[in-house]
């Protein structure tokens, strides 16, 4: 039995056991290399120089900017694995994206409120109806309107299926996000570090932002796993206590 | 396919008077707001065509949970499903036949409510024409939502809430339209034409997405 738990394809996840087994294997390792770079990250981060127009108030952005990639890097692992949903009908797939909606809302929820703190004192206000900041809003409401979908439907792979849907048709909403800074002349900033010609931000503000950049990835798929554990193990409860009460209802 | 879009058309307009409602309800959102904001002609003027966009989005979500589910409680969704006929074909017939019956109704009454927020003729024709050319994107749209909530027991709520995020790109464009229309310095035609290509890509999208919810949704 051994033998044929090891992963060789892909597909070969689909087996929930044989998944339970590498994210018993791996989560250890993601979560201690998670909180070093962590640690690294933040220690850079308060370290390195203020900004000579910002002042320390640039800090922020080692949190904010993560973040805000990481919501919308979460939708497209939503996306991929709802496309998984509905073409291969892998059974983990449903799973991934279940679990994967609350990571999301929680990074996108992140990115709102640090970038609310951070325009208090640059741009003087806590909120403007600016592109980026509207279309992210509407981000954090499609992640919350997919939980509540996926919460009023009782039968879990039905559940995914339609959600699986709604996820690919929200997907839209992505590249209006990713663009918005370019088509639209707004307050937010143009995006400064992946761009066509280098990265315009200078190498002070760049290597924590990196460091952190990578941590919130990592964070982001560690807990990622978790949750998709847990997901599995509270399927296996309730089908072992619908199965309990079947039984028991025989008996009387 | 004619026979389907006559068949809802009057199912549509006489059971209970379905339409009617919706216009009800339209001028109602929109009579309200003068309570709200006070009766100051200048500024319900200016948020006129706003305001009638949002009334006519808001109108055109009441309909949308009864869009699949009357098909389903007495099982003609599921002849639906089974016909050789592309399912896609049929949801973009039940799209058009919603429109017709619970849409354009609201189109056809916004010049009125245009006359109630003291909007001059250019605006009220600008907001009618960008109404008419955008709200089709609301029904296809819509449809994915309804689809999606078939199952539901009461999805009315959750369709909207659904529904609302992903049709904020033609209430931006639809509303910018409008305003270029009144607004000298900005020119008409470039939002206008966003507006029609937005109808046209849901119009694609919404009757595919629809469909493959419909069909995972089925029992």
């Amino acid at each position: 039995m051994t033998e044929s738990l090891a992963i060789t394809k892909f597909s070969d996840l689909a087996n929930p056991t044989r998944f339970l087994a590498l994210a018993a294997r791996l989560l250890p390792w993601m979560a201690g290399l998670c909180c070093l770079l962590f640690a690294i990250g933040l220690y850079l981060a308060f370290t390195t120089e203020g900004d000579y127009q910002q002042g320390d108030t640039v800090r922020i952005m080692y949190i904010h900017v993560p973040a805000a990639w990481l919501s919308m890097m979460c939708y497209s692992v939503m996306a991929l694995s709802a496309i998984g949903t509905l073409v291969w009908r892998h059974p983990l797939a449903d799973v991934s994206h279940k679990a994967a909606a609350p990571l999301g809302a929680a990074f996108t929820l992140i990115a709102l409120i640090t970038g609310s703190l951070w325009g208090k004192p640059m741009w003087g206000t806590w909120w403007v109806w600016d592109a980026r900041l509207t279309s992210v809003f509407i981000l954090f409401l499609m992640y919350l309107g997919i939980i509540a979908l996926n919460r009023a439907m009782d039968d879990p792979s039905k559940a995914a299926r339609v959600s699986a849907v709604l996820i690919l048709i929200g997907f839209v909403n992505i590249p209006i996000i990713k663009f918005s800074v370019d088509w639209w002349n707004t307050l937010h900033q143009p995006a400064s570090v992946i761009r066509m010609d280098g990265p315009t931000i200078d190498g002070e503000f760049l290597r924590p932002l990196l460091i952190m950049a990578i941590a919130y990835t990592l964070l982001f798929f560690t807990l990622h796993m978790m949750a998709m554990r847990n997901e599995i193990w509270r399927r296996r409860i309730a089908t072992q206590r619908r199965m309990a009460a079947r039984t028991a209802s025989r008996e009387v | 396919m004619i026979d389907l879009l006559l068949r809802d058309l009057k199912l549509s307009v006489r059971a209970g008077g379905g339409a009617l409602i919706g216009v009800l309800f339209f001028m109602t959102v929109v009579a309200v707001i003068p309570f709200g904001v006070g009766p100051d002609l200048n500024l319900l003027s200016r948020i006129g065509p706003a305001i009638i966009w949002i009334g006519a989005l808001l109108a055109a979500l009441l309909g949308l949970d009864r869009l699949f589910q009357t098909d389903r409680d007495d099982g003609s969704l599921d002849l639906m499903l089974m016909q050789e006929q592309p399912l896609v074909l049929t949801v973009l017939i039940k799209c058009l036949s919603h429109w017709l019956a619970n849409i354009l109704p609201l189109v056809i009454a916004s010049p009125l409510l245009g006359l109630f927020m003291n909007m001059n003729e250019v605006a009220i024709g600008a907001v009618m024409i960008t109404l008419l050319v955008g709200s089709p994107a609301l029904a296809f749209i819509g449809a994915v939502g309804a689809a999606v909530a078939v199952t539901l027991p009461r999805g009315g709520l959750l369709v909207s809430i659904l529904v609302l995020p992903l049709t904020i790109p033609v209430l931006i464009f639809g509303v910018s339209a409008s305003y270029a229309a009144v607004e000298d310095p900005a020119p008409f035609l470039p939002p206008f034409l966003i507006l029609v290509a937005i109808t046209m890509f849901f119009s694609v999208i919404g009757p595919l997405g629809a469909a493959l919810a419909l069909r995972n949704a089925g029992d």
